[in-house]
């Protein structure tokens, strides 16, 4: 494949925030990959669900707080994020609590989608 | 085939970067090139020049470096982990070079295929 | 699509995800930690054989020699050396770890 042409790059998300680095770090991935003019989407899974979950207060742990950076998401032309139906209904969560508008797929619907892609990334 | 590769842990924890090697090495066997490969998160303390493992073990940092230089492959720390994480020109070992998150873009574009190993 | 899980699956979920996400016809290598899926006996056995119908799983024998779980093969698991994890990444047009 050339140059200038368009991939394909979905980031799958499957590790819950703070615990880890890995949230916010693959963050600042798709960040500077929306200034490649790719065709980007973000699946987040399992423990990943909890990266969405809206008011983060990260005052007590002394960290910064990332979360509205996913709200920017929609500023760098991020508007495909998929939230794994089974991940929410397992910890308790609903569409309603993800901090960011989300489209909720089934674990075989993001898999069909990760079927479609040129580079799957994974943190 | 062109492969790129993306590590996520650091050296002697996780296997990870061995896996990650002995998957390099064995692509370049089989003819593949190994285009790039990206250091990220932990990854990046795989380039540390300060790295002294015991006699009797493999030197990651620096089988790494050998084989980038024997086949070419771009072996490139993310400078925004780096930093973070103390790695610096000064400790930075021969045969890697620290730049942006922009390089694993890029070899995910130009590559045919990228391998993540991580935890 | 390749799927390359390196967790035990008695210890994350990683590969229940996996095959709960994997198309039919897709393939599932499993390495490191992940070797343990692989063999006889474990809570999770009857899940990978199930799911053999679907996809195609294999694990890469150096780790599990190293592991010692090499006489412990469940049946219809494929054994690959590091030249056919190659082979599995170049054979499919995608691949995804499953950290």
């Amino acid at each position: 494949m050339s140059e200038g042409q368009i991939k394909k790059f979905m980031y799958i998300n499957r590790k819950a925030p703070h615990g880890t680095v890995y949230a916010l770090e693959s963050l600042e991935v798709v960040l500077i990959a929306a200034a490649f003019d790719q065709d980007v989407s973000l699946a987040f899974m399992d423990d990943g669900v909890y990266q969405l979950k809206k008011g983060f207060n990260t005052k007590g742990i002394e960290v910064k707080n990332f979360q509205p950076t996913y709200r920017a998401l929609d500023d760098y032309d991020i508007q495909k994020l998929y939230v794994e139906k089974e991940a929410l209904a397992a910890r308790g969560l609903t569409e309603e609590d993800m901090c960011v508008p989300v489209e909720v797929r089934t674990r075989a619907e993001i898999g069909q989608l990760m079927e479609t892609q040129d580079v799957i990334l994974s943190f | 085939m062109k492969i790129g590769i993306l590590i996520n842990e650091g050296p002697y924890t996780h296997q990870a970067t061995d896996s990650a090697f002995l998957f390099a090495r064995a692509a370049i066997e089989k003819g593949h090139q190994v285009t790039r490969v990206f250091f990220y998160h932990d990854g990046v303390n795989n380039a540390t020049r300060l790295t002294e493992p015991p006699q009797d073990d493999r030197h990651i940092v620096n089988r790494w470096a050998k084989l980038g230089q024997e086949h070419g492959i771009d072996l490139v720390v993310c400078v925004a982990a780096a930093l973070r994480r103390g790695i610096k020109d000064e400790n930075l070992a021969p045969g890697f070079r620290i730049s942006g998150l922009g390089q694993l873009i890029e070899a995910g574009i130009q590559a045919d295929r990228l391998v993540t190993f991580g935890d | 699509m390749l799927h390359i899980v390196n967790k035990s699956p008695l210890d994350r979920n990683a590969l229940d995800t996996c095959l709960a996400t994997a198309q039919p016809g897709g393939a599932v290598l499993l390495i490191e930690d992940g070797v343990y899926a692989a063999t006889t006996g474990t809570t999770a056995a009857a899940r990978l054989t199930q799911a053999m119908g679907q996809v195609k799983i294999y694990a890469l024998k150096p780790d599990l020699d190293a592991r010692g779980m090499s006489d412990h093969v469940l049946q219809g698991v494929e054994l690959v050396d590091y030249g056919g994890f190659v082979d599995l990444v170049a054979e499919h047009p995608v691949c995804q770890s499953w950290l």
